[in-house]
């Protein structure tokens, strides 16, 4: 291949002067990698304000009875940190940050297809934020309806939910924006040979969740703006005193909101696959069938919403094929699974950190899909329903998996996206402790769940206190834990150029140019002829 | 591949341009998609009240604006092809035509929903508030779908403004159709949102 074979190194995209200093030089850049990294900051910035909110949650659960807030508080506590880490971090997931900063280099591009778009999205997102946070400042306080703002109560209640709703529309706007790019680019700015299958697995996922983005969330941006011209203008869509159908309400709002779960996972899913192919120093198993998989998993993830709603009045057929339809999504999901622990026979595996995360995101990801079996399946969906069985699950799913693989990513493209290196002993005990705290924080929750215990309660039953106490216990680990791995990426060092490079012999184009990239990524577009994870002669 | 060797901020793929435009058009397609599903829910459950909600809505102005719709569409087309031939002040006649249309469609809505509000027939009103639970969804409807699309007309017509000025000041010009060409494709779809709104409010009595 005709890459950067160039020994001349460019100023980085990091130190490049243009027309504009300071801030400005960063909020005003249409460069992909500086929005990227808008991006991570903003995304990592709302994460650590959600886990706040979730350790004061776990604080007020340590015991029975009210500890640290009344039941009041605790309704608008676990909706703004949803809200948050939902709508703020996790749905802009790793597509914002590490796709944007990915897919022009992976596919051999200086720029995505619209990089004005491309910051405007980031405006709206900002712009969108910082309405969800008016929303949450302001007016009669806090939403307390829980993220998904069921009516008739989201109708009802006296706090904020217009200005809340109209922000997470905006966000919907920003991430539709962003899927568009992102399909365009990969469209029409694949490098001369980069064909569809010679993309890397990470850019496939991406494509899937960017129509997922595209196709799904207008549907729930009309359903937002139905519930604020409810509340606004009383025409009563979801509410039943005018006629209005609450359960039509849910069915819109799922319609996107699992297919949401997808935005979430599946990018997640690509760069797990990208490291387990690097650290395995081996071609990846399975090639097309791990990229026919992430479109699989988008299409199908349409049609299984039904299943949040087995226990809200639904025909019994209805929920037998909404039952039958989730499970369909399991075959794609060990088609990934099964090339990936195939990928890493025989191979030469070096253990580095994001191969320890790429192991910590598959066994947690298994117990999430696991007992996801146990949820999409009706007769025992019932017993569990709204149980904290469902709030473990579902964190197993999208902080275990989506979560625990955005920090797989950045350990990955750390020495790329900075040229900079952690202290790999550090961050693998850091892990190690995390990982034991994560279990020991959510694993409680599937038991407490089969025993009764509902979620959304300030306060439980005197039965459910060593449990509970157990789990409040492991968000201290789990939040050390974070704080450790945070620290020590700050404290990352500057190695030199040969050590920044390449640090892990990856195969990917993003591994062929200097760390961090120049303005332009290639001085010259290379031009691709071998076959994706191929072994080429540098 | 015509982008080597190009600083990427001039880079310039009509391909992609258009392309983008479609994708946007599916996010429309949808975003009205989830009205007309909760309009198929709800005229399900109450036929007849929408039947005779319906007869109240003035079928004249709506057939008129059905008419100025098309017509705009059809003058919007033929500004591009006037703009590729090369004759841009046909363009800019064509163009303003589709923009007084437009207004036209604006003016023609605000009388009719003028009747209406005069009528006590509004979202929340009190006369509204006391008829029966089909008449309030269809009404309710009948405000938020004509309304949003009310929306896109003037969005629709912002964007075919700043067309206008960039065709006059020659930034889209007979090389660089696609702006316009963008452009014309939104205003398509504006129409082809009212042809469904039309029979779905005015004629299924």
């Amino acid at each position: 291949m005709t890459g950067n074979t160039s020994t001349q190194r460019m100023p980085s995209y990091l130190e490049y002067q243009g027309k504009y200093t300071g801030i400005r030089a960063w909020i005003l850049s249409t460069d992909h990698k500086r929005i990227a990294l808008l991006y991570l900051y903003s995304q990592l910035f709302f994460f650590l304000a959600g886990l706040v909110m979730g350790l004061f949650m776990k604080l007020e659960l340590i015991a029975p009875g009210r500890q640290i807030m009344g039941p009041a508080t605790y309704n608008a506590l676990f909706t703004v940190h949803g809200l948050t880490m939902i709508f703020l971090f996790i749905i802009p997931g790793l597509a914002a940050s590490f796709g944007n900063f990915m897919i022009p280099i992976m596919i051999g591009a200086k720029d995505v297809a619209f990089p004005k778009l491309n910051l405007f999205s980031w405006y709206l997102f900002v712009f969108g934020a910082v309405i969800v946070l008016l929303g949450i400042f302001t007016g009669d306080g806090p939403p307390d309806t829980g993220w998904t703002f069921y009516a008739p109560y989201s109708l009802k209640t006296n706090t904020n939910v217009v200005l809340t709703v109209f922000g997470a529309f905006v966000l919907g706007f920003s991430s539709i924006l962003t899927g568009l790019n992102f399909i365009v680019t990969i469209h029409r700015m694949r490098a001369p040979g980069m064909g569809f299958f010679r993309m890397p697995l990470f850019i496939w996922s991406l494509y899937g969740t960017a129509w997922i983005q595209l196709l799904a969330t207008p549907v729930v941006g009309i359903t937002f703006l139905m519930v604020v011209a409810d509340r606004v203008l009383h025409i009563g869509f979801f509410d039943p005193a005018q006629g209005g159908d609450p359960v039509l309400y849910q069915h819109l709002f799922w319609i996107y909101s699992h297919p949401a779960v997808y935005i979430m996972i599946l990018p997640a899913m690509g760069a797990i696959t990208e490291i387990i192919t690097t650290f395995s120093h081996r071609t990846v198993f399975g090639y097309k069938a791990i990229a026919m998989s992430s479109l699989a998993i988008a299409f199908v993830g349409y049609l299984v919403w039904g299943h949040h709603m087995f226990t809200s009045g639904m025909s019994e057929t209805a929920r037998l094929v909404f039952s039958f339809l989730t499970f369909l999504v399991a075959i794609p999901s060990a088609i990934k699974v099964f090339n990936w622990t195939a990928t890493m026979y025989k191979g030469s595996i070096s253990l580095e950190p994001p191969f320890w995360w790429a192991m910590a995101f598959i066994f947690i990801f298994m117990i999430g899909g696991l007992t996801g079996l146990v949820l999409g399946s009706v007769s025992t969906d019932v017993h569990v329903h709204d149980t904290m069985f469902v709030v473990a699950h579902f964190h197993y799913i999208v902080f275990g998996g989506a979560g625990i693989a955005f920090f797989a990513a950045l350990h990955y493209w750390y020495p790329k996206m900075f040229g900079k290196m952690y202290n790999k002993k550090v961050a693998n005990r850091a892990l190690l402790l995390l990982f034991i705290g994560f279990n020991v924080l959510y694993m409680p929750m599937f038991f407490l769940g089969f025993m009764g215990m509902p979620r959304r309660y300030y306060d439980y039953l005197p039965q459910f206190a060593n449990l509970n106490l157990l789990s409040t216990i492991g968000s201290w680990i789990l939040a050390t834990a974070l704080i450790i791995i945070i620290v020590n990426l700050l404290r990352a060092k500057k190695g030199t150029p040969e050590e920044m490079d390449d640090p892990w012999g990856g195969r990917t184009l993003e591994w062929k140019i200097q760390s961090p990239p120049s303005l332009e990524n290639f001085e010259e577009i290379p031009v691709i002829d071998h076959e994706p994870y191929e072994l080429i002669e540098k | 591949m015509e982008q080597n060797h190009v600083a990427h901020t001039d880079h310039f793929d009509p391909v992609a341009s258009k392309l983008g435009m479609w994708l946007f058009i599916f996010t429309e397609i949808l975003l009205f998609g989830g009205l007309f599903i909760v309009y198929s829910v709800y005229r399900f459950k109450h036929p007849v009240e929408f039947h005779l909600a319906a007869e109240e809505l003035n079928v004249t102005i709506g057939l008129i604006n059905t008419i100025i719709l098309l017509i705009s569409s059809m003058t919007v087309a033929m500004s591009i092809t006037a703009l590729q031939l090369g004759n841009k002040k046909l363009t800019m006649i064509l163009l303003a035509v589709t923009l007084v249309l437009a207004l036209v469609f604006l003016v023609n809505k605000y009388f009719e929903w003028g009747a209406k509000i005069h009528h006590d027939i509004y979202p929340g009103s009190e006369f509204l508030m006391s008829l029966s639970k089909g008449d309030m969804l269809f009404f309710g409807l009948y405000f938020f779908m004509t309304g949003l699309h009310a929306i896109h007309i003037i969005v629709g017509m912002v964007l075919l403004a700043v067309v206008f000025v960039k065709v006059r000041n020659g930034s889209v010009n007979q090389g660089r159709v696609s702006l316009l060409e963008n452009g014309g494709l939104y205003w398509h779809l504006v129409d082809l949102i009212w042809i469904f709104l039309f029979p779905l409010f005015y004629l299924i009595h």
